[in-house]
Order: structure tokens, then sequence, then C-alpha cells
């Protein structure tokens, strides 16, 4: 094929994103098109990823947001150590790259007719999909847990345009000394396994800092967590007698809230008086996922671990933290990672071939515990026939130890973490 | 409603095998499915991000005796050590290919 007829092939590109009357574009379609709803770290990841491995695939992302707060992080600028700007990240290094970036909601999906219908109205045609909206918080879960409630009792979990965190960082400015910080932490699956330890790491320097006399109370739906021992030995070094966290088995499951009067009401009915609340609630896959007939019973996307394609819809490929990924944590990495696989797979898929081998999904999740002291936890992982398994005698986490022997892991892995947001995020949205 | 799937899937065919055949990308081999993820901390490409080091243009021999030396604990490291013992050494060896070619 010549040249030039390539380059005709690209002219049609501008063209090709959005149908207002989708029978009547698709007949004429000539360029593969790529849809991707979702522009955080799964769809925005997916969209720059396909501009350079396939410039010849017309690339639409869907994201009602006209920028991005990074989740990670997020924790720092609740400790103050970050500002707003600093975690948030524009759409415009996509749209130079030529994605066709559509500020909008996609309110449902047609499989059928291969179509993304818009709140604004109109119709977005499809050859494959890339599913990527994050997740959803089941409200009323936690008894009492609804969005007027988090108004007070932020969950800060899905930043938004960052309000919820910001309000929890007011909150915990205003908080007096002396007060409680309560954390309700959910059970597993949920986004980020070590995020809620990192939060409370992070509070606890902040309070370290400013409010010598509070306390933090961490109620927790699990018995076990990511990274725990590190986690544990940080805060006895750091901040011997500020946290107290309560396992599942101690009562520390949180079953109701009362949002005006700050109780967190745990299984056995033991009422905990907070002044800063903080409810990391259980959550689901996002609802366009769940509208789309996507889910099953664990309210997750169930996929094929090659090809991420969801086992409920041809050609819509589900990533980031709306499938079902165990083993895999729900991360912004795991996210960036399977981002890339699933848009091989589209197009290879496109193309008629099989989907690209060996695959490695890559995951690392550092955490900062305090100034000069960051830990992780790596893990490598394969698909299997029905699932995903971590690649044996690989990855895990940072090296235990008192810190007098770790001091320079600490500060080095804090140094890292840092690059790595910037590399991540330069790797999603540049 | 109908989509003329086989004209469609042939056009999508056709545009892509191009995509791979041109010049420009001739230059650099396509990057290996596995390299892909080692943008997250080493950067775009491998150029490197604050204190996580270039790896772009390494040399193909140092890069399969040092990933060795970090599987062994032989070679001081904060994290390569975990990251080094989850590839096998057809994967080494295609790695530190593709990080060589690049500039
Ligand atoms: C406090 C905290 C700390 C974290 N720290 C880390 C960390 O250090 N490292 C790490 O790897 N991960 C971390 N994570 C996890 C990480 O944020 C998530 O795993 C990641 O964001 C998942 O990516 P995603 O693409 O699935 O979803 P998201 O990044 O949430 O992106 C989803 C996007 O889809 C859009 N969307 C949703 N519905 C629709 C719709 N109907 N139409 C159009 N657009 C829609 C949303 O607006 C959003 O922009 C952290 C999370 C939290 C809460
Ligand atoms: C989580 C972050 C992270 C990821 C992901 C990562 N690296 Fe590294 N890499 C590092 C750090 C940090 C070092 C410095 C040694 C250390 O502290 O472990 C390093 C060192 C190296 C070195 C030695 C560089 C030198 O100067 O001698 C090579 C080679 C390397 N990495 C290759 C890779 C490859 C290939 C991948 C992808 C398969 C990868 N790394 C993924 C963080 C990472």
């Amino acid at each position: 094929m010549t040249r030039l007829t390539r380059r005709a092939f690209g002219l049609s590109a501008a063209s090709a994103g959005l149908a207002f009357a989708a029978p009547a574009t698709l007949s004429a379609q000539t360029q593969a098109r790529l849809v991707i709803i979702g522009g955080g770290f799964g769809g925005a990841s997916a969209a720059r990823y396909a501009r350079i491995a396939f410039p010849n695939v017309a690339v639409t992302l869907i994201e009602p947001k006209t920028s991005f707060v990074t989740c990670p992080y997020g924790n720092l600028l609740l400790a103050g150590e970050r500002t707003l700007p600093q975690i948030t990240h524009s759409y415009d290094g996509l749209k130079a790259r030529g994605v066709n970036v559509v500020h909008d909601w996609a309110d449902g999906i047609d499989a059928t007719a291969k179509t993304v219908r818009l709140r604004g109205r109109a119709t977005v045609a499809y050859d494959k999909l890339i599913l990527s909206p994050g997740i959803a918080i089941r409200w009323n879960a936690i008894e009492g847990y609804t969005e007027a409630a988090a108004e007070a009792l932020p969950h800060a979990w899905i930043p938004g345009a960052g309000e919820q965190t910001t309000l929890l960082r007011r909150q915990l400015e205003a908080l007096p000394d002396g007060g409680v910080v309560g954390f309700a932490i959910p059970p597993n699956p949920f986004r980020c396994p070590p995020g809620p330890y990192e939060r409370i790491s992070l509070v606890a320097s902040y309070l370290k800092r400013h409010k010598p006399r509070a306390k933090i109370l961490a109620l927790d739906a699990k018995d076990a967590f990511s990274k725990q021992g590190l986690f544990q030995d940080a805060w006895n070094e750091l901040y011997p007698g500020l946290i107290e966290w309560v396992p599942l088995n101690k009562d520390g499951k949180v079953t109701r809230v009362d949002a005006q009067a700050k109780i967190f009401e745990t299984e056995l009915g033991t009422r905990h008086r907070v002044d800063v609340g903080n409810v990391i609630p259980p959550q689901s896959a996002a609802k366009i996922a769940i509208d789309a007939g996507l889910t099953n019973e664990t309210g997750w996307v169930p996929v094929n671990p090659r090809t991420f394609e969801a086992t409920r819809a041809r050609d819509i490929h589900v990533i980031g933290d709306a499938n079902v990924g165990q083993v895999m944590p729900k991360s912004g990495y795991i996210a960036n990672s399977t981002s890339k696989v699933a848009v091989a797979a589209a197009v290879a898929a496109l193309e008629g071939r099989p989907a690209p081998e060996p695959t490695v999904y890559f995951n690392t999740c550092y955490s900062h515990v305090g100034p000069e002291y960051g830990i992780s936890v790596v893990g490598v992982f394969r698909p299997s026939e029905n699932g995903f398994v971590e690649t044996p005698n690989s990855g895990g986490v940072s090296p235990r130890g008192p810190l007098a022997e770790q001091r320079e892991q600490r500060r080095l892995e804090a140094l890292h973490a840092d690059a790595w947001y910037g590399a991540i995020t330069r790797d999603a949205f540049s | 409603m109908t989509v003329p799937v086989p004209f469609l899937l042939g056009a999508a065919a056709l545009t892509l095998s191009t995509a791979m055949q041109s010049p420009a990308r001739a230059q650099s081999a396509p990057a290996p499915q596995i390299a892909l993820s080692c943008a997250g901390c080493h950067g775009v490409g491998g150029a490197g991000e604050g204190s996580v080091p270039r790896i772009a243009g390494y040399d193909r021999q140092a890069f399969v005796d040092n990933w060795s030396a970090f599987r062994a604990n032989a070679r001081p490291a904060t994290i390569m050590n975990r990251i080094a013992r989850g590839y096998t050494d057809a994967e080494v060896a295609q790695l530190a290919t593709y990080f060589a070619s690049l500039r």
C-alpha cells in the first residue's frame, strides 16, 4: 500500500469520532475506531498508548471532567505536603497526540449496535470499546452512609474535581488538638489495598506536627491488610501511641454511621464518637458498567485475562478498577499496565490476529508513611486459564527491620515513589 | 442496524498492517509488550525519571549481567531485585535487546 493511500486513511480520522446519526456514519467508515470511556489511569494510558503504537486507529476518549485529579498523592495533600494543582492533570497532552477528547458522560452502551450514548445525546460508534470508568460507592452498604452523609464524613476515595479530598483536609485543619480522627475501612476487594493505611500514616504525620494530642481510631472490616508488617513497624517507630487499629475480630467492622453526630457504629453495636470521620466505603464497578450488564454478582466485571474483553459482551474491553482483577490489586499501575495489553489485544482482534504474547501485568504500590520514609509492594502477574496469577518467587514487600538498619532503603523508596508519580502520570497524560 | 463488517474489518486490517511497516517505525523495533510497564518508573522510553535511572541505550550484555545480579541480591537494590525475579531468561533477553536499541 502506498504512502498516499495511507495518508488518505489518516485524513478521515478527524471525522471518524462523533456520529450524531450512528447508522449513516457507520456505513461510510474506513478507519478502525477505538472508543475509550473514562479518562483516568486506565483510560488515559490506553488512549496515549493507542496513538503511539497504532497511529492509524482513530481514538476517542469520553470523559466528563476537563482535568483529572489523581487519587495517588491525595494522601500527601491531606498531610499538607501537596496542593491540588500538583496532583491535577490536563488532557492537552492527549489532545496534542490526536486523541479526540469528548468531555461528556457516557450514559449507555449498546453492545449490539456497538454505540455509546452520550448525555449530550450524541452517539459514538465503535469497533472496539475500552471501558475504564473506575469505581462506584455502594451507598448505604454501611447504613446511613449516603451521598449527603459524605458531605460530613468524606470518603475522599473518588477525587472528582478534588472536593472530597480538600473537604477532608479542611476538617483535619479544623480538628481541635486532642480530637479523634476515625477511619472506617472496607473488606476486600476495594480500590488501592494499601491506600487506607498510607492515609492513616500521613494523617498521623500531620497530627504529630500540628495536633500532638490528637488520636487516630482505625476501624477495619478485615483482619489483615497490605504491607501490614511494614506499616505497623512504621507506626510504632514514628507515631507511638497515636494510632489504634481495630481489626474485624476485635469488632472493627463499621456497619452504621450517624453523619450528624459523627458516630461510627460497629457490628456488635459499639458506638465510637469521632471529631473527623473518613469513611472508605464498600465499592463496586462504576455505574456505566453495571447499567451495561457487564458486572456479575460480585459487582465487578469478569473479563478474559488475556484480552480484558468482558465475558458478558463482545468487543468491550474492561480495564482498571472496574474488572474482577483478582489476584491483582485495584491500582493505578495495574490500570496503566493492563490498558496497553487490552489495546493491543483489541487491535489484534480487529486485524484477525491473536492477542500478543507473552503478557505481564505489572504493579508497584509505593506508600509514603512519613518524611523520608517510603515502602513498597511489587507484583508481577500473568494471565492463567481463568484469571490472574502472581509469578512465583517474585515481587513482595520492602525488607522489614529496625529503622536504624533500613533508613537508607526507606529514604530512597520515598524518592523513587515521587519518581513513580511523575513517570506514571506522564505515561498516561503526556 | 447492520454494519458492513467484512469491509470494515478489511479496511482496519489494511490500515494497521501498513502502520507496522511504515519507514518511521522501522528505525526502532516496536516495544515488546513486557517492556511497556517499565515506563511507570523509568520514564517514557526508559529515559529516566527523578531518582530512577535511565535505561534507554543500556549496553545489552551489561543489562543481562545486572539483571542476574539483581535476581541474586548481588547488586544493591531497593526494588529491582524483587522485580527481576519475575521475568524469565528469554524475557530478559528481549528486554535487554529492546532497551539497548533505544536512544
Ligand atoms: C487514596 C488513594 C491512593 C492511591 N494511591 C495509589 C498509588 O500510590 N498507586 C497506585 O497504583 N494506585 C493508587 N490508587 C488507586 C488508583 O487511584 C486507582 O486504582 C486508579 O485510579 C484506577 O484507574 P481507573 O482507570 O480504573 O479509574 P479512575 O482513575 O478512577 O478513572 C475513571 C474515570 O472514568 C470517568 N468516568 C466514570 N464513569 C464515566 C462515564 N459514565 N462516562 C465517562 N467517563 C466516566 C471518571 O470521571 C474518571 O475520570 C490510590 C487510590 C486512592 C483512593
Ligand atoms: C517500581 C519502579 C521500577 C520499575 C517498575 C522498574 N524499575 Fe528498574 N529500577 C528502579 C530503581 C529504583 C532502580 C535502582 C536500583 C534499585 O533501587 O532497585 C532501577 C534499576 C534498574 C536497572 C539498572 C540501572 C543502572 O543504572 O544500572 C535496570 C537495567 C532496570 N532497572 C531495568 C528495568 C526494566 C527493564 C524494567 C521493566 C521490566 C524495570 N527496570 C522496572 C525502579 C523500577
